[in-house]
């Protein structure tokens, strides 16, 4: 069992956020993991993407030419990595953002108005959190109560009024009906 | 549930300095390694210890060298443009025998470069770090738990021979997060520090720490001594790993992140049906001369595989002693090769040896 998840947006969107989270859980399983962010002179409003491996071998490379799971957040994201995903893979669209549909066929697509979602639900922000609890449905990889649990314990208790706002926004990602 | 953390190559190998003892540190920022200078700053004061940031790297490689002298574990880090920077120091560092860790996560050069991964500065730490006759342990991690590892590993190494020890690195090791565990590390013997200038209110003879010989006798006997304690270096210490060589027609040698790259092409080329090992030095100082040249006597070509444009052939050609031949496949600049590059040029030897 192998996932290779490119999570791809603008600095600000809580890209790495929401990869980091995939990665703790993995670890939280004994299962091995490489989290691998693009990094630049900018950092919000650029370009910023993160490569995860979840894997049950050790992992060689930590780079993903080609990724079964591509979240994308923004355009640019979507016509740089759309047509590297892998035949049968999974492409999660935060179609708030973009306004394109893939125009392939091997590969299976769900279109989650995240931002749209946060801003509805007073959640502004959370728009990754909401994407994840949508992948957890669509892949079933991993437990979606002990997945909260090790992102709520990743809040810092100053920051206590965020664990309710993150788990409902885990939780409409995971109800949305596409 | 294990003792992993998940943390980023830089910020475990700043918590593996501490863990190691080093309780001081003197930088100047630059990236990729910020992050261990960061890491730093916020948790040596909590365990007793300094982090300075330096007026630049000059300075800062200085600092290490005072502070080596009293006795104290002490580490410093930078990229490429700033090793180079560190160059006089390190070479006064190894003049004066004091141990300490010096860290490059390596970005691709020359000049200012760029800030992307890169193992462009190989012969620097393998070669050329300074002036003068001398050699300092250079250590290439492969992953972030390793960066840990061998992070504490160079302390002891650097205590235990009383010279310098670097740990190369490279940006994505330095920026990537995994799992890591701070026990991994076996602690090891280590020698008594009889030598150091601490201060003694008249109760011993005086230490002296100094690289200056107006004599040059005693200048060539300080040398022969240290070169001395190289080959016993060079005798114990050399470490690397092989991979799928015992039947391999075609051996892969990289280090650092590149050979998790090659790794996955082994095993994508195996599946190929293509038998081919990697051979991954993790001491690139002293090299893993031996087992490449015991490999040369079953493996039919070796593929060098690098983020520079060919710096480690030489020594894979010195240690088969040319009996077979060595190609090289590398991306430079700040530029990865994927499995599949590495796959392709696998081919293209395999096509030739058919």
């Amino acid at each position: 069992m192998t996932h290779n998840i490119i999570i791809s947006g603008f600095g600000g969107q809580g890209i790495l956020f929401a990869s980091k989270q995939l990665a703790k859980s993995a670890m939280h399983e004994d299962l091995h993991v490489s989290w691998l962010p693009s990094y630049g002179p900018e950092m919000r409003g650029g370009a910023c993407n993160c490569s995860v491996i979840i894997s049950d071998e050790e992992i060689g490379s930590p780079l993903i030419p080609h990724p079964d799971i591509l979240i994308v957040f923004n355009l640019p994201s979507f016509d740089k990595f759309e047509s590297q995903v892998s035949a049968g893979g999974l492409l999660i669209v935060d179609s708030t953002l973009v306004n394109k549909k893939s125009e392939r066929d091997d590969i299976n697509v769900s279109y989650i108005p995240a931002t749209g979602l946060a801003a509805d639900n007073k959640l502004d922000g959370l728009a990754n959190v909401i994407v994840l609890g949508h992948l957890l449905k669509k892949t079933g990889m991993f437990d979606y109560d002990s997945f909260l649990s090790f992102m709520v314990s990743s809040i810092p208790p100053a920051k206590a009024a965020l664990i309710e706002k993150n788990t409902l926004a885990l939780k409409i990602g995971y109800d949305y009906e596409g | 549930m294990s003792n992993k953390v998940l943390m980023k190559g830089n910020e475990a190998l700043a918590e593996a300095a501490i863990k190691s003892g080093c309780i001081h540190f003197f930088g100047y920022p630059i990236t990729p390694q910020t992050e261990v200078a960061e890491y730093l700053a916020k948790r040596l004061p909590k365990v007793g210890g300094l982090c300075l940031q330096a007026e630049s790297e000059i300075a800062a490689i200085n600092m290490v060298m005072g502070a080596a002298a009293t006795g104290t574990r002490v580490m410093t880090s930078s990229s490429s443009p700033g090793i180079s920077l560190k160059s006089e120091g390190i070479s006064y560092i190894a003049g004066c025998d004091l141990p300490c860790v010096i860290v490059n996560v390596q970005r691709g050069g020359p000049g200012l470069g760029g800030i992307q991964p890169s193992q462009a500065d190989y012969n620097q730490a393998t070669k050329a770090n300074a002036h003068g006759d001398m050699h300092v342990i250079v250590l290439a991690p492969s992953s972030v738990q390793e960066m840990a590892t061998l992070a504490s590993e160079a302390f002891d190494l650097a205590d235990i021979y009383r010279v310098p020890a670097m740990i190369l690195a490279d940006g994505a090791l330095g920026q990537m997060m995994e799992p890591v565990d701070f026990d991994a590390k076996e602690s090891r013997e280590l020698p008594e520090k009889n030598w150091v200038t601490n201060g003694h209110g008249g109760k011993r003879k005086k230490n002296i720490v100094n690289s200056l010989f107006m004599d040059p006798a005693a200048l060539e006997a300080s040398v022969i001594e240290r070169f001395q304690r190289y080959e016993v270096i060079k005798e114990n210490e050399v470490k690397y790993e092989e991979y799928m060589t015992e039947d391999a027609d075609i051996v892969l040698v990289a280090y650092g992140i590149t050979s998790r790259i090659c790794k996955s092409a082994v095993i994508a080329a195996r599946a190929a049906g293509i038998k081919v090992g990697l051979l991954r030095p993790i001491t690139l100082w002293p090299y893993p001369s031996k087992a490449l040249g015991k490999l040369a006597d079953t493996a039919k070509h070796f593929l060098v595989v690098e983020l520079n444009m060919g710096q480690m052939v030489d020594d894979v050609k010195l240690a088969v002693e040319c009996r077979r031949p060595v190609s090289f496949f590398g991306r430079t600049g700040g530029m990865l090769p994927t499995p599949d590059d590495v796959v392709e040029e696998i081919k293209k030897i395999a096509g030739g040896i058919a």
